[in-house]
């Protein structure tokens, strides 16, 4: 999942905007952006934050500069221990062509102590986008791990993983109604990245993924199946 | 066995539902995930897990659980306090692990709901 790959197998798919959303870290992202940058093709910086109680939430952000910062918070929220590599493998940064730049060395693969809610108030404080990622998952998901929505939680959409359609997801899960839905792919290697995510946005930001993901304004979402 | 009689041998704190511990322990399910639970906890059981979240409440009420032992003294949510108060839930906690807590309950009789 080098920088060049990653863009030539989305060039492949007919992408025209990806999230970088690594387990708690951006330290890839902007190499990501620099190639597909050449390829007008929108990288929105992001992360894949785990709850502590363990439910994993994408979270996405229009610059680096609020990535940053908010990395910087979420790492304040992680414990001080050092990576295990021999069990969760090495943490790299590397550059646009996927040269190693170095490695990060803290324990990435844990929960944070933030809960579920909390996660969600902290994107909205910093104008970002929180979406509960692959819901109907039976590990590390929203309905897995708590049961149900959170009574007075507010969401503006959810993701579905790629082993279940947006049919199917209703049916297993009724509260998804009038949710939006999108259904990325989680992709850890090159042949998880997906296409089948249709989005009807005038620019490609946050605000109007938001937009679409709520119905409003004209904007939509639409998991359509691979292409 | 009552909850009561539950917490008096296992030394529990009791943070919610004080006036409700004279209810029957039907057995006893350890799980932090609140889907298995759903799906695998029956009517007046103890619910042993460290999620302190208040959906904890919520699906201990739609369950008829006995009571929740929030275990290793996690923390718990004051919306979960609420939430068990005022749907008649004891929330007790203990210091000691889920597993520890659990083979103290066995000692006592105290047996899994698919055991």
């Amino acid at each position: 999942m080098i920088p060049p790959l990653i863009v030539r197998r989305a060039r492949e798919l007919g992408l025209k905007i990806l999230g970088v959303t690594d387990h708690h870290c951006v330290e890839n992202v902007r190499a990501v952006q620099e190639v597909a940058e050449h390829h007008g093709i929108t990288v929105l910086p992001g992360m894949e934050v785990q709850t502590r109680e363990e439910v994993h939430i994408v979270c996405l952000f229009d610059d680096l500069e609020q990535a940053l910062g908010w990395q910087e918070m979420i790492w304040s929220h992680l414990p001080a221990l050092p990576n295990r590599e021999e069990f969760f493998g090495a943490q790299y940064v590397v550059d646009s062509t996927g040269d190693y730049i170095r490695t990060n060395e803290r324990l990435l693969q844990t929960s944070t102590d933030l809960s579920f809610e909390e996660v969600l108030a902290l994107v909205a404080e910093r104008g970002g986008l929180a979406i509960p990622a692959h819901v109907d998952r039976s590990r590390c998901s929203l309905f897995a791990n708590l049961g149900m929505i959170p009574l007075g939680v507010k969401l503006d959409g959810v993701e579905i993983s790629r082993n279940i359609s947006p049919g199917e997801a209703l049916q297993k899960f009724p509260a998804l109604k009038g949710l939006g839905l999108v259904q990325s792919g989680d992709a850890h290697r090159l042949e998880e990245m997906t296409n089948c995510t249709r989005l009807r946005v005038e620019h490609l930001t946050v605000a109007e993924l938001g937009w679409a993901l709520r119905g409003e304004n004209g904007r939509s979402v639409e998991v359509i199946g691979q292409r | 066995m009552t909850v009561k009689e539950i917490l008096e041998v296992l030394s529990l704190k009791v943070l919610a539902g004080a006036n409700l511990l004279d209810k029957q322990v039907t057995g006893g399910y350890a799980s932090d995930m609140l889907s298995l639970v759903m799906a695998g906890a029956k009517a007046g059981n103890i619910w042993l897990t460290m999620q302190g979240h208040p959906n904890v409440a919520a699906v201990a009420s739609l369950l008829n659980l006995a009571a929740v032992v929030v275990t290793e003294s996690s923390p718990v949510d004051p919306l979960t306090l609420q939430r068990a108060e005022e749907n008649g839930l004891p929330v007790l906690t203990t210091p000691l692990d889920t597993f520890s807590t659990a083979a103290r309950m066995a000692a006592l009789g105290i047996r899994g709901t698919r055991d």
